[in-house]
């Protein structure tokens, strides 16, 4: 790490991608004993798994990072909405089946082409865990896109409800792309990738699929965005109050 | 709500290189691509394999229980059949 600033900055790049993985799959947990198909109760719980995962080496490198002795359950379980950095995308409610795979394609698109690049981080932390965890977001957009293309492509309803999803959650794919000044420093430092050529690489990635999936991509408008600044929907308290319940009422518990 | 279940596939996985595959379970799927996804998901999440087939059960052609008299028994008592009649070298495995 060369500087303080970029370290300063890094803990705010770690804990944003931490963060959304963690809550993305929690977000996905909930299908578990829920999801329409036993398989795929299992893929989805699996992918679930893996995102947890990422969560506690970015969090773990995150509190490293940070300096002030906080470990991966502290980052997760003792933060309220407002200290959260997640991607607005990730803390949406399942809704339906189809609902839930349009936003996790569009974030698994996302973190494949960031995690690819990451690989070639010159912080040599960050390039080990986009390492690992490549393989298994490569697998996840497999499985993402497949299904898309399912619904996409299958029946009346299912195509419905997919271009009705994609529709509704398309306006948060722009924050995927945000990076605040710090972050420049960031992308001029070769630590993380250039926004404008990430969200090149996702576009194309996001409309070959749609494009098998019969599903025609909505256009840039108005997106929201406040999540990397800590400004959530109201959902993200539910999904924090259920996940941190258990150490939130018993401190410390071990198990 | 017009629901058809899914046909079912046997799944066979390759432990590691040189072995030969083993049946594993079944599971249902859609297609075939669905079906490997789902053998990776189900099958494959402990490091089991380094291969999967997934066949479709309807294509498999079974023997029937109630042939097993004059299908195996006759086998029971030509000993000779066996090759234990060998020295086998230590070294040779998975014989």
């Amino acid at each position: 790490m060369s500087t303080d600033l970029h370290r300063e900055a890094l803990f705010g790049f770690t804990l944003r991608l931490g963060d959304t993985s963690l809550v993305l799959g929690h977000r996905l947990s909930e299908w578990c004993g829920h999801a329409p198909e036993l398989e795929e109760d299992i893929a989805l719980t699996n992918v679930a798994l893996d995102l947890v995962g990422h969560a506690r080496m970015l969090l773990t490198y995150a509190g490293e990072l940070e300096g002030k002795g906080r470990d991966e359950d502290r980052l997760a379980y003792r933060r309220d909405v407002f200290d959260y950095r997640n991607h607005l995308l990730a803390e949406q409610p399942n809704r339906d089946f189809g609902h839930t795979i349009v936003r996790q394609f569009l974030h698994d698109a996302w973190a494949l082409e960031l995690y690819e690049r990451l690989c070639a981080s010159t912080d040599a932390t960050l390039a080990g865990i986009a390492a690992k965890a490549v393989k298994e977001v490569r697998y996840h957009v497999r499985h993402s896109g497949d299904w898309l293309v399912r619904l996409g492509d299958g029946t009346d309803a299912s195509h419905a409800k997919v271009a009705d999803a994609l529709g509704r959650l398309w306006p948060y794919t722009g924050e995927m792309f945000e990076r605040d000044e710090a972050e420049q420093a960031l992308v001029a430092a070769g630590i993380v990738p250039d926004p404008a050529e990430l969200k090149a690489a996702w576009a194309a990635r996001v409309e070959a699929v749609l494009e098998e999936a019969t599903l025609e991509r909505p256009a840039d408008g108005w997106m929201q965005k406040g999540g990397r600044r800590g400004e959530h929907s109201e959902h993200l308290g539910y999904l924090l109050a259920e996940m941190q319940f258990l150490p939130r009422a018993y401190p410390d518990a071990t198990w | 709500m017009d629901r058809k279940d899914w046909p079912l596939f046997e799944i066979f996985i390759r432990p590691k290189n040189g072995l030969s595959h083993k049946h594993v379970g079944s599971l249902h799927a859609a297609d075939a691509r669905m079906a490997l996804d789902n053998a990776r998901d189900v099958y494959t999440r402990r490091g089991e394999g380094v291969s999967i087939w997934a066949v479709p059960a309807a294509a498999i052609a079974a023997s029937d229980p109630s042939d097993k008299a004059s299908l195996f028994e006759p086998a029971d008592d030509k000993v000779y059949r066996h090759p234990t009649f060998y020295d086998i070298p230590a070294d040779v495995k998975n014989i």
